[in-house]
């Protein structure tokens, strides 16, 4: 069977999560061509014919697929979906945009952000948040899945030598214009990416209080930042924060909660971390039984403490 | 103009789910039922538009058991004008939603659809996406503003790092994303006036759609336990431990 791929990137580089969803298309197949969608999106080309195990590049770009319109990216994939039995697409916000709508197209029920591939039909994804998965059988003729990257190891970028091919497809979105684009131009890694994430809770009391007391301890740490529901309901902090089950569902290698007492839909959004810290001066905070780290004390002088502990040793 | 509104009935997000022992799926069996958080957030959406002048009529839709006509009702004393309910008691896919909608448009004509962007039981985020290729219309999806502009409506998106804006043709399909608005409580007149409005029931057959869903459910299991750890009694002993027992500082 063959598969495509479709790559992460910033029209230069590859971004990790094509070469985590280039490993998931693995245990499907050898035979993995991926396509990279852009404007100006040569180099990007270049560097997936480098991924080892890579059939062949194929290359469409045009204005709409520099800024990744649904419309436009159906145009492209659909009519190349002939040659492939399964499509890949790594799960970020454009691969959830555009994956569902080629899927229709197919006439093909989409297994979304699928963590463990069993076999060819088989697949392993979350449900209610996380909180369950759900192994399930697809009886459609040709895939269409979104990879969720996390669950993946990046295969070797390098050691491939595919050929390049530049498709001529037409790729229009008649109905749709692109306005613009405002990008959060912070020093802080985004929150969804991030390695280390410190996230503050209702405890903090107030919007200055939440920057006062989190923002110094993520920036000391090169963390991104987050927030509870609960924090983000009273105003301390933007919803774009958010962590849990309707907000942003994170999977950090260090995740410091701060003042969150660990109600089910945040613990949704971040127990999949590798190492979670909480700080919580209520011994019996829910918090607690997820924590690697529990540290029973107030913030007011937690944080101080840890900051100067921080910098004491150089960080 | 008519803005169609979809509305699923899932668990409530503040109840714990919890996995059958028997591995066939989560228990459903005496746990509180509402409205999806992000459909909430796009019957809202629909009633600004309407407080605004922008929409004359707002139908909500739902697929789902007979229960879900609370739902419906939930959206109708939000301030919806009418709802169709297109029982089936069975697991209805996205794909086949999509196809049902796809008939609810052909019907109602709405010049907009709103809807959550990600029902969070089966955390698909494709239902949208799916109409919006069956109908051929311009989609804008994880919504935080929406402004009509005449023929079309510039929609900001939530895209990864940021936000993105694209003017859209309508009719088109939006999905609410969180940041969109607060949905309101529903007063209590408007409660008991929401009973008074009328209710279509309707079934899949009726639209010519068959909802068999495509993937079997082989097994729902729990994800790996975390399990506590220690506690810590001071900033030095946590510096300590994440540096030289986690090694993640």
């Amino acid at each position: 069977m063959a598969v495509l791929v479709v790559a992460d990137h910033d029209n230069q580089a590859l971004r990790d999560t094509t070469l985590k969803t280039v490993a998931a298309a693995q245990s499907l197949s050898n035979e993995i061509d991926v396509l990279v969608l852009g404007h100006g999106a040569e180099s990007a080309a270049q560097a997936a014919a480098k991924i080892a195990g890579v059939r062949k590049v194929l290359l469409a770009e045009g204005e709409p697929l520099g800024r990744m319109i649904a419309e436009a990216v159906e145009a492209v994939i659909v009519p190349l979906m002939a040659g492939y039995d399964a499509l890949l697409v790594p799960s970020t916000s454009a691969g959830k945009n555009f994956a569902p709508r080629v899927a229709a197209k197919l006439d093909v029920m989409q297994l979304s952000d699928v963590v463990q591939v069993v076999d060819a039909e088989t697949f392993v994804r979350p449900i209610y948040a996380g909180n369950a998965l759900e192994t399930v059988r697809s009886s459609d003729a040709k895939k269409v899945i979104t990879v969720r990257p996390t669950a993946f190891k990046a295969v070797a970028g390098e050691g491939g030598s595919a050929p390049v091919e530049r498709l001529s497809a037409s790729a229009e979105a008649p109905g749709t214009r692109f306005v613009n684009e405002e990008m959060v131009v912070s020093d802080r890694p985004e929150l969804g990416a991030a390695k280390i994430v410190v996230s503050g809770g209702r405890a903090l009391g107030s919007a200055e209080e939440f920057r006062a007391v989190i923002e110094p301890l993520a920036d000391k740490i090169g963390a991104a930042v987050g927030a509870s529901r609960a924090a983000v309901d009273a105003g301390y902090a933007p919803n774009d924060y958010q962590v849990g089950q309707t907000g942003k569902v994170v999977a950090p290698d260090l995740y410091i909660a701060v003042g969150i007492s660990g109600a089910i839909q945040h613990l949704a959004g971040m127990k999949d971390s590798k190492v979670i810290v909480a700080i919580n001066k209520d011994a019996d905070a829910p918090i607690f039984q997820v924590a690697d780290y529990g540290w029973v004390a107030d913030y007011k002088t937690a944080i101080p403490a840890l900051m100067e502990e921080l910098g004491k040793s150089g960080k | 103009m008519k803005v169609l509104v979809p509305v699923k009935r899932v668990i409530d997000y503040n109840v714990k789910v919890r996995v059958k022992p028997d591995q066939s799926g989560v228990d459903l069996a005496n746990v509180k039922m509402s409205m999806d958080p992000f459909d909430e957030i796009a019957v809202e959406e629909a009633v600004r538009l309407k407080e605004k002048g922008s929409a004359t009529e707002i139908v909500v839709v739902s697929i789902g058991p007979s229960q879900a006509q609370e739902t419906i009702r939930t959206a109708l004393a939000m301030g919806a004008d009418r709802g169709i309910l297109i029982q089936h008691d069975a697991v209805v896919e996205p794909l086949a939603v999509a196809k049902l909608l796809k008939g609810v448009v052909a019907e109602e004509q709405p010049g907009l659809v709103v809807m959550g962007k990600q029902a969070i039981d089966d955390d698909n985020n494709a239902t949208g996406q799916m109409l919006a290729a069956l109908l051929d219309w311009p989609q804008a999806t994880f919504a935080s503003k929406v402004e009509l502009t005449g023929e079309g409506a510039n929609v900001t998106r939530e895209v990864d790092g940021g936000l993105q804006t694209l003017s859209v043709k309508l009719p088109a399909i939006v999905t609410t994303d969180l940041r969109l608005n607060e949905p309101r409580y529903a007063s209590l007149p408007n409660i008991m006036k929401a009973k008074k409005k009328p209710i279509d029931v309707k079934s899949p057959a009726d639209y010519g759609v068959d909802p068999t869903p495509r993937h079997t459910v082989l097994k729902v299991t729990e994800p790996a336990k975390r399990q506590a750890g220690i506690k810590v009694e001071s900033a030095a002993d946590l510096v300590m431990k994440l540096r030289n027992e986690a090694g993640v500082l």
